[in-house]
């Protein structure tokens, strides 16, 4: 097998591979490292750890030989540089955490590494997780795979988990670790034609993951197949007694509900995801969706969510009130980086000011601003009210329909440079994934289909709490008919 | 919800973030320009609504009232700029 062959496999294929010796840990390694290598101009990478990468292979290799593999034996992972990880500079994108090095390892990082997981290195990402397009890395954008047809211009692979999505779908990972907060795993799956699934908040632990906004945050994977993102997440999943918002219930086994089928489930078409000036390829793309699931033996139904329209607004405060909170801990004392200054305020001051890029300053502005004195009411708990009653709608839906089927975002991936003028035009990007991470719930991008310059378009399904074996049934039900084969032009195993 | 320049310099002070002069007339003009998109909120009728503080249905756990984790002093400094002697420092703040 050649090593663009080696890339180019699923995850369940690799693991197959290597259970029958047809290929070994190390060699599976070996071709990824590479890849990464020959992939540098999409600088999807913030941190490559290639000696990491082939030590953990040659273990892999040790445990196979003994019979002992784990879940993910072998399987080389990119990791969102949002998760701490021992003795690996972790970044979150950001200048203020120059040369951090965490003295310890995440939980889903360490659950990952436990099943047999191999590390490629750390992905770029919009600083602190914050942004829609990877533009606001302190380490320079991630250029998409992708490019329009006919049109060499450098696109955006979204975000804010852009270098993990861009690594998957340019075939240097098989999988990787995002995080979102409003969509940054499932929008960036869909801008590069690759699956992104959010779990449930509660599913997986934060613990060792740089935080952005604590009741939002949930890590989740990516991978190129349906299979493949549910054999992520049961190794990613799991209780955790250092983060006591993690939930202690079984991991289910994901991969083994998908031969389910979706015979008799109702599937909920939300009116209020019609949004003005959606354009028409994406409405055929739901229609299409709708027409897939029907073929496959569910129902469509006809739903209501009607506060829709005020949750990227209740997010918008929501978020950066608690990003505010949680990066009052960047002071330039502890670690990261310390800028003098004339009196312990006025480094504190200067630190933060040279740490943080514009857009970090600019949500810890409105964070600041909401919770501020005189404020709080009138903003953050008008928000907390109006997130209650977002959730409370996907409750009375959840009393008619097993799933809701939506588009992942309301336009195909967009240039560098455009939509950059206006912070709220970006903020937009998010608008049909954002609810679901105010009321909580499970929910994945599928790719679905091609826009008509030929870039990758998702679908988007959203379960209820704990049930992401259901969303990924109905995410298979769609895979299965888009039959989505398309490439992106970058990909290392077609150039 | 107009923001002035003093307002601007006000919040900037709460966040311990340094901005200068000359940037606070442009930054009144764009926090503004996200808070007046912000206050559509303003349109919802959330009487008798609980604020959302949890999207878990848990008690907070508890765990016993004993020292699980500690004598780590070497590693909780090994990332600060200027650990001196087993201490954070920072510059004089007492006369």
């Amino acid at each position: 097998m050649t090593a663009a062959n080696l890339t180019d496999l699923t995850i369940a294929q690799a693991r197959a591979g290597l259970a029958t010796r047809e290929f070994s840990a190390a060699e599976l390694a070996e071709a990824h490292v590479r890849a990464v290598e020959g992939a540098r101009g999409l600088n999807a990478f913030i941190t490559e750890t290639p000696e990491r990468t082939r030590a953990m292979a040659r273990a892999s290799d040790e445990r196979l030989k003994r019979g002992e593999a784990g879940l993910l034996e072998g399987i080389p992972l990119a990791i969102k540089d949002l998760f701490c990880t021992e003795g690996v500079l972790t970044t979150a994108a950001s200048h203020i955490l120059d040369g951090f090095k965490p003295p310890y390892e995440s939980t889903v990082t360490a659950n990952l590494w436990r099943a047999g997981a191999v590390m490629l290195g750390k992905t770029n990402l919009d600083e602190f997780a914050m942004g829609s397009s990877n533009i606001t890395s302190h380490y320079g954008p991630v250029k998409s795979p992708w490019t329009r047809r006919g049109d060499n211009r450098p696109l955006v692979p979204g975000g804010s988990s852009g270098g993990s999505a861009a690594a998957v779908a340019a075939r240097i990972a098989l999988g990787a670790t995002g995080t979102d907060t409003g969509g940054s795993i499932r929008q960036p799956a869909a801008f590069t034609g690759i699956v992104g699934l959010k779990p449930t908040y509660g599913r997986c632990s934060r613990w060792g993951i740089v935080a952005f906004a604590s009741s939002l945050d949930q890590a989740g994977p990516f991978a190129r197949t349906v299979e493949d993102t549910a054999l992520l997440l049961r190794a990613m999943a799991g209780h955790d007694p250092k983060d006591s918002t993690s939930v202690d219930r079984p991991v289910p086994d994901y991969a083994a509900a998908l031969s389910k089928g979706i015979k008799g489930l109702k599937i909920g078409i939300p009116k209020e995801y019609r949004v003005d000036g959606m354009p028409d390829e994406i409405e055929r793309l739901w229609e299409q969706g709708i027409a897939w699931l029907k073929d496959a033996g569910a129902e469509p139904v006809d739903i209501s969510l009607p506060h829709t329209k005020y949750a990227l607004s209740a997010y918008y405060i929501v978020a950066p009130a608690e990003a505010s909170s949680n990066l009052a801990r960047y002071d330039g004392v502890r670690f990261g980086l310390r800028v003098p200054g004339r009196s312990l305020d006025d480094m504190y001051e200067r630190t933060r000011a040279a740490g943080f890029g514009a857009e970090v300053r600019r949500r810890v502005m409105i964070g600041t601003y909401v919770l501020s004195a005189g404020y709080y009411d009138a903003y953050y708990l008008k928000a907390q009210r109006v997130r209650a009653l977002i959730a409370r709608d996907f409750a009375e839906a959840y009393k008619k329909v097993d799933a809701i089927l939506t588009p992942t975002t309301p336009s195909a991936a967009f240039a560098l440079g455009e939509k950059m003028d206006d912070p709220v035009q970006m903020y937009l990007n998010d608008i049909f994934t954002v609810t679901v991470n105010l009321a909580g719930l499970p929910a994945v991008s599928v790719p679905a289909g091609l826009s008509s310059d030929g870039l990758p378009l998702g679908l988007h399904v959203i379960g209820r709490a704990f049930d992401e074996e259901t969303v990924l049934r109905a995410a298979k039900a769609i895979e299965d008919a888009a039959d989505f084969t398309a490439r992106p032009g970058q990909a290392t195993g077609s150039v | 919800m107009a923001l002035d320049k003093a307002a601007v310099a006000h919040i900037a002070r709460l966040a311990r973030l340094r901005v200068e002069d000359k940037d606070l007339e442009p930054m009144a003009k764009e926090l503004g320009g996200i808070l007046s998109w912000i206050e559509q909120l303003n349109e919802v009728d959330t009487a008798g609504v609980e604020p959302m503080t949890s999207v878990v249905e848990v008690h907070l756990p508890r765990r016993a009232d004993a020292v699980t984790d500690g004598g780590q002093a070497e590693k909780v400094l090994a990332n600060a700029t200027d650990a001196r002697h087993g201490f954070f420092t920072v510059p004089k703040v007492v006369e």
